[in-house]
């Protein structure tokens, strides 16, 4: 059986043809999610995609986050379904508090669009396996608002626990702390990640292709599980 | 009909860009003496009914779920009473 992994579409989500496409090239079957609907028609697992939800109005991701489609979402998330936030993913994530911390203005007051080195820390989560620790990537990177900040003891506790699962290198291109790109919960199926895998998939239009793993990644997850 | 206001402002800890732009800005604009700026949000929020205690605590509610990230943000409420 195919498996089917749900892309949500918010009003003002941008990169959710890409992430479905990126679910395609990998091998698994996109479903459609609307954030109205509850239903998450059977899928596997589920990618937030990127863009600017509802205006980003109040804060990004704070009216999504208590969309109907969330509620099923944070229930299944709870429950082990693998997710995957990607840049206005991430802080929807963020403001369900599936993931801890928050994602605030870039430090430079400037978007900031420009292909970017990542090193996967953690090659265990659902949406990494396919990579190496320590293993360095170029993805693209688009964001306003991707500064990830936390407490120092969460990020300590982040850390400590291998919860931190991608980081600049060379540049860190929003003041995030600690160059922190991307972490997962203590379970390792929920994800949040600022730069775009779904746009490094194919060597027409991405800088590399080393975004595809993200999505092979976690169907190899679902066949073994 | 009763207003109550929150007020949203990032915590002190957390880098406020937005602030220090302006902060920045004044002095070009001949507003000298000014130390620190800091950028936040104001909710006016027109009640239907009674400002009383039950009122109040949603509204707090409502503060902490939604209107404020209490992780990175602080918020106050208060009354604003008529032809104030």
């Amino acid at each position: 059986m195919t498996t089917r992994v749900g892309v949500v579409t918010f009003p003002g989500s941008l990169d959710d043809r890409d992430a479905q496409r990126a679910v395609r090239l990998a091998g698994a079957e996109p479903v459609a999610l609307w954030h109205r609907d509850k239903d998450l028609h059977q899928v596997d697992a589920v990618v937030l995609p990127g863009g600017f939800s509802y205006g980003d109005y109040l804060r990004c991701g704070a009216i999504s986050r208590f969309s109907p489609v969330m509620e099923t979402i944070i229930e299944q998330a709870k429950l082990g379904m693998p997710v995957l936030g990607i840049c206005n993913g991430f802080q929807v994530l963020c403001e369900s508090h599936l993931l801890p911390g928050a994602l605030t203005r870039n430090d430079s007051l400037h978007f900031i669009c420009r292909d970017q080195k990542l090193r996967i820390e953690n090659a265990g989560t659902a949406w990494t396996r396919d990579y190496s620790a320590g293993q360095e990537i170029v993805v693209p990177l688009k964001n306003g608002e991707g500064r990830f900040v936390a407490d120092e003891h969460v990020l300590d506790a982040l850390e400590a626990e291998g919860r931190v699962v991608a980081r600049y290198v060379d540049v860190n291109p929003n003041g995030s702390y600690r160059d922190i790109a991307g972490i997962t919960n203590a379970a390792g199926n929920v994800v949040g990640l600022m730069p775009h895998p779904e746009h490094a998939v194919e060597p027409l239009t991405g800088p590399t292709t080393e975004g595809l793993g993200f999505f092979t990644s976690v169907l190899k997850q679902l066949v073994n599980a | 009909m009763a207003r109550v206001v929150v007020d949203v402002m990032l915590k002190p800890e957390i880098l406020d860009p937005q602030g220090q732009a302006v902060q920045r800005a004044l002095p070009r604009l001949g507003f000298a003496g000014i130390a620190d700026v800091r950028q936040g949000k104001r909710f006016e929020l027109e009640l239907e009914g009674p400002v009383d205690d039950a009122a109040l605590a949603r509204i707090r509610e409502a503060a902490e779920t939604f209107l404020a990230n209490t992780v990175i943000e602080d918020f106050t409420v208060r009354v604003e009473e008529d032809g104030k």
